[in-house]
């Protein structure tokens, strides 16, 4: 009874946030907005706590006729997803309020921008939680919906709206997959219920079930962002405000993660070839992803490529459970599977923080060009500190959470490669060597990432001198870095919270061999505790070393001169911040390298003459997947439908000609129905 | 531990060894073998001069360098006894506790602001990402081939029976040794003795520091060879006593800082654009060793 009463107070509360969040003064929106999301997101963690820990929560609420039963479940893998939604959609509803402020004149666009946020809020939360293929789809438009609505925020630009509308029609081919998998199913067993999904493909040849997943697989693939389905990434997180990019990067791109985990354990199907599939795509994906982000010279643009990046890991550690479950190990089950189910955690929490020091930059200079920022540590000491622990973050290193999930997956690799089976060294060694390059990209990429935005010397002079972000902007973050500490130095705590989901996966493939699965045995003996300790001493033990050799330094330099000079300029001694390296110049090495898989978009205009006037160099990495995948179909089908613009001439009476003939042609049916059963019946 | 104090003991001689080679080679008598430590304790205890474009950054990436790699040193097993940190899939903490060190040095030379050493950080940034899959390609055959994912235990359970894993093992001594070179910075890469910034990789990543900052640096080259000195010597020790296993690891310790010095005397630097070719020719070499291993347990077919 006690889940009804939190779901009519959810509705309830969602219902009135929007009201008020539409009538209340400009001022008060936020606050609103912030408070809804707060209850929404306390009344949805109470069972989904209780579902990690095992107390699955259930109830069947009564649809209509043609919804059928709408099933309501939360178990331990929607409990994690809902847990991670909650906490970025506070911490973003947090940061908004802060990062709004700068728009208070807007005030239509602020209700509407509130309204969308609370309904992308509750809508993610009923992916989460809905087990019927139907009423999925309906909240899964809403979601859509209202995250294209924040997206446009600015839609006076018509830039924001070219990216917003690209991420709608994007994702709406996805939901067109999406459908085709649930209507399929429900014309073969006369029902959308997710189980119904089960009890569907137990019965069907593995091949087949491998069909129906990769329609899933595609439909969630766009949401996700695994390549080639990736291309509106690229394009709406630069367009929307940064907490929108926190958020869209750090979780509703992972409602895709969730339902293509959660199709894991609805459909039974070759899990092996499957893995194999998710596999390859996912360290496509990896490398692609960070590739591309190195070149970017927009740095929301880059870091929607790395969202791309990570979510490729995350989709290797799929692809090892996988094949885990498909030879029966159960040590690759649980590194593959928790860590893709901690880097999803891991991604969300570095992921928004990035976006939104990134926005705080962007609101202390009016700038995201890499190329033209510069020294912003000097002004921004603590947006350049979180900015730096969460590139870190991202990047794996050690003190912190990505380390973790990372590691995780290294494992699943390295045990995969010295498991019994022999078909699994050779992808194993592919994908480790693909993981390294990603992870070695990465560095690459925000070693640039910070040292050209925030050190040195400016590149541009600012019309009003950039200054430390609001301490409403700073709090959110500074909760996300508390999160990522705590996750690197403490994995011990955060890991067991993962037994359950990882359980799930497990009975999935226990059921799968026919073998009968007793409890909870021996998971705890499989997960690695002991290496989580080591991981969290070590990490403390560097962190402790570090400041060892600060304190002996400052012993032994205690009395030593200290002075302050120009930097060392090979005896020229006119330092300008244009003799500075620049993004495209950290980059060009690399770029001359990776220059086959792009393609590269340069002008150039020589230096002439002894007195040379001004000279240029530009370049453009574009994406070579989203001009092969995207454009040159649209293009082809562009022109097919060109040849049929002549019905288009702009005629009212033609129009309404077409509309007579299509009556007609309507009202003829059942009569041309007859004439070819006469014909047929000869 | 024993692994440890090993390393910290040959860390002191070692460049000195490599130098002293250089010397007898071009036929000088050269410095002494400690010159460099004496110069490391000078630099310590003078003044230090920073950049007016530089942060904080600047001033803790040295710390942060040198003390990563004793942490990974201490990774590092010696024989049967394992290193001080020891747990499954400890590489994976060696090689990106190392990284941080590296993605720390790269960003303190963008903080000066000065080209030169932007440039040294970009090549850096990018051998060290080139260099990255060489190293996880050569413990991932040798987790194939002993079906272990730690640093002891692949070690301890390491025995060479074939002729194909005396080709492999020999392959693999010469990837760590060229690995080596790479991460340190030296030939044929980087020449540490080049004068001229345009053409450095590490020495023009470090122009502006001084003082005890420059000492840390400079001290961390030489714990750094020896680390992987020992990485190397593990495939000779075996689980010996330790009256046999000491003296073979300072033997390797020694052979691999003349070779490192040979290979300073008698070859000139790669161009840089050739430096890349150099280092994804290592991982070629070190996917042969994965497939001479995949031949070895007949996983091949």
């Amino acid at each position: 009874m006690i889940v009804y009463f939190l779901l009519i107070v959810s509705l309830f509360v969602t219902f009135t946030g929007v009201l008020l969040a539409s009538f209340l003064p400009v001022r008060l929106k936020a606050a609103i907005g912030l408070l809804t999301v707060l209850v929404n997101a306390i009344i949805s963690s109470l069972p989904a706590v209780r579902a990690i820990g095992g107390n699955s929560t259930a109830m069947v609420m009564s649809g209509s006729f043609i919804f059928g039963d709408i099933p309501l479940r939360i178990d331990a893998l929607s409990g994690w997803f809902i847990l991670i939604i909650n906490f970025t959609s506070i911490t973003g509803a947090w940061y908004g309020t802060g990062y709004l402020k700068a728009y208070s004149e807007r005030r239509s666009r602020l209700s509407m921008h509130w309204i969308s946020y609370i309904l992308v809020h509750f809508s993610m939360t009923a992916v989460c939680v809905i087990q019927n293929g139907l009423a999925f789809l309906v909240a899964w438009e809403i979601m859509t919906f209202s995250s294209f609505l924040l997206v446009i925020f600015e839609h006076h630009q018509k830039e924001t709206l070219r990216a917003g509308i690209n991420f709608l029609i994007q994702s709406h081919i996805g939901v067109l997959l999406l459908s085709l998998g649930f209507i399929y199913t429900s014309t073969r067993t006369g029902s959308f219920s997710f189980d119904s999904i089960r009890q569907l493909t137990e019965g069907m040849l593995p091949t087949a079930s491998l069909g129906l997943y990769l329609c899933f697989f595609a439909g969630f693939a766009f949401k996700a962002g695994f390549v080639p389905f990736h291309s509106w990434l690229p394009y709406a997180h630069p367009a929307a405000p940064a907490h929108i990019s926190g958020l869209m990067s750090g979780v509703i791109i992972k409602t895709g993660i969730y339902g293509i985990l959660r199709m894991i354990l609805l459909i039974k199907t070759d899990y092996t070839s499957l893995g194999y599939i998710i596999l390859s795509v996912s360290v496509l994906t990896g490398i692609y992803g960070v590739m591309l982000a190195i070149v970017q010279h927009n740095i929301k643009k880059m870091l929607a490529y790395h969202s791309i990046e990570n979510i490729g890991i995350i989709g290797i550690g799929i692809g090892l459970g996988l094949l885990g479950i498909g030879i029966n190990s159960r040590v690759l089950v649980i590194c593959g599977f928790a860590g893709a189910l901690m880097h999803v955690l891991n991604h969300s929490l570095f992921k928004s923080m990035l976006f939104y020091s990134v926005g705080s930059v962007y609101q202390a200079t009016h700038n995201l060009n890499i190329e033209k920022s510069g020294g912003l540590i000097k002004k921004m000491p603590h947006t350049a500190m979180l900015f730096l622990v969460a590139a870190l973050a991202i990047c794996g290193f050690p003190p912190f959470n990505g380390f973790i999930s990372e590691i995780f997956i290294y494992l699943g690799m390295f045990r995969g490669l010295s498991t019994s089976n022999s078909g699994l060294a050779v992808p194993m060694i592919v994908s480790i060597f693909g993981f390294t390059f990603i992870g070695g990209l990465s560095m690459m990429c925000f070693s640039k990432a910070f040292g050209i935005v925030f050190l040195g010397k400016p590149r541009q002079s600012y019309a009003h001198e950039p200054v430390e972000a609001a301490n409403s902007m700073l709090a959110p973050k500074y909760l996300v870095m508390i999160m990522i500490v705590v996750i690197g130095l403490l994995p011990v705590l955060v890991i067991p919270l993962l037994s359950e989901s990882v359980m799930l996966f497990i009975r999935a493939g226990f059921s799968l061999s026919g073998q009968v699965f007793q409890g909870n045995q021996a998971l705890s003996s499989v997960l690695p505790v002991h290496l989580l300790t080591m991981i969290g001493i070590c990490s403390a033990g560097f962190i402790l070393l570090v400041t060892l050799v600060f304190l002996v330094r400052r012993t032994i330099t205690r009395n030593n001169p200290v002075s302050i000079g120009p930097t060392w300029g090979c005896g020229y001694t006119g330092n300008s911040e244009k003799m500075q390296y620049t993004a495209s110049s950290f980059v060009r090495s690399y770029r001359k390298l990776a220059e086959p898989m792009f393609s590269i978009h340069q002008t150039k205009s020589p230096v002439e003459g002894l007195f040379p006037e001004k000279v240029q160099h530009e370049t453009h990495v574009s994406d070579k997947m989203e001009e092969k995948f995207i454009s040159l179909p649209l293009e082809k089908i562009r022109s097919v439908f060109d040849r049929f613009s002549f019905l288009q001439n702009g005629n009212t009476q033609t129009y309404v000609l077409y509309g007579v003939l299509f009556i007609t042609f309507i009202m003829l049916i059942p009569f041309i129905i007859d004439i070819f059963r006469y014909i047929m019946s000869f | 531990m024993i692994a440890f104090v090993l390393i910290f003991l040959v860390s002191l001689f070692f460049t000195g060894f490599i130098n002293r080679t250089k010397s007898i080679v071009s036929g000088r008598k050269g410095p002494g073998i400690l010159q460099p430590v004496r110069d490391i304790l000078r630099l310590m205890k003078k003044g230090s001069v920073y950049s007016e474009t530089s942060s904080v950054i600047f001033r803790i990436a040295p710390l942060i360098y040198f003390s990563s790699i004793v942490m990974a040193v201490l990774v590092v097993p010696f024989g049967s006894d394992s290193g001080l940190i020891s747990f499954d899939g400890d590489f994976v903490f060696f090689a990106y506790i190392l990284a941080l060190g590296k993605f720390f040095m790269i960003i303190a030379a963008l903080d000066t602001g000065s080209s030169f050493e932007g440039m040294g950080a970009s090549r850096e940034a990018l051998f060290s990402m080139l260099a990255e899959p060489v190293f996880f390609v050569l413990i991932g055959s040798f987790s194939l081939l002993t079906g272990c994912t730690s640093f002891h235990n692949i070690f301890i359970s390491l025995n060479f029976s074939s002729y194909i894993s005396y080709a492999t093992g020999a392959m693999a001594t010469f990837v760590l040794i060229m690995l080596a070179m790479t991460e340190n910075s030296r030939l044929p890469v980087d020449d540490p003795k080049t004068h001229l910034e345009l053409t450095m990789i590490h020495e023009v990543m470090i122009l502006d520091n001084s003082g005890f900052d420059l000492g840390l640096i400079l001290y961390s080259t030489g714990l750094k060879f020896a680390m992987y000195g020992a990485l190397i010597s593990n495939f000779f020790i075996d689980s010996f006593p330790f009256y046999i296993s000491i003296p073979v690891f300072l033997a390797v310790q020694f052979s691999f800082a003349v070779v490192a010095g040979l290979i300073e005397s008698f070859m000139a630097r790669f161009r840089m654009s050739h430096n890349a070719q150099f280092i994804f020719a290592l991982a070629s070499v070190s996917l042969m060793i994965f497939i001479g291993v995949l031949l070895m347990t007949g996983k091949l077919i």
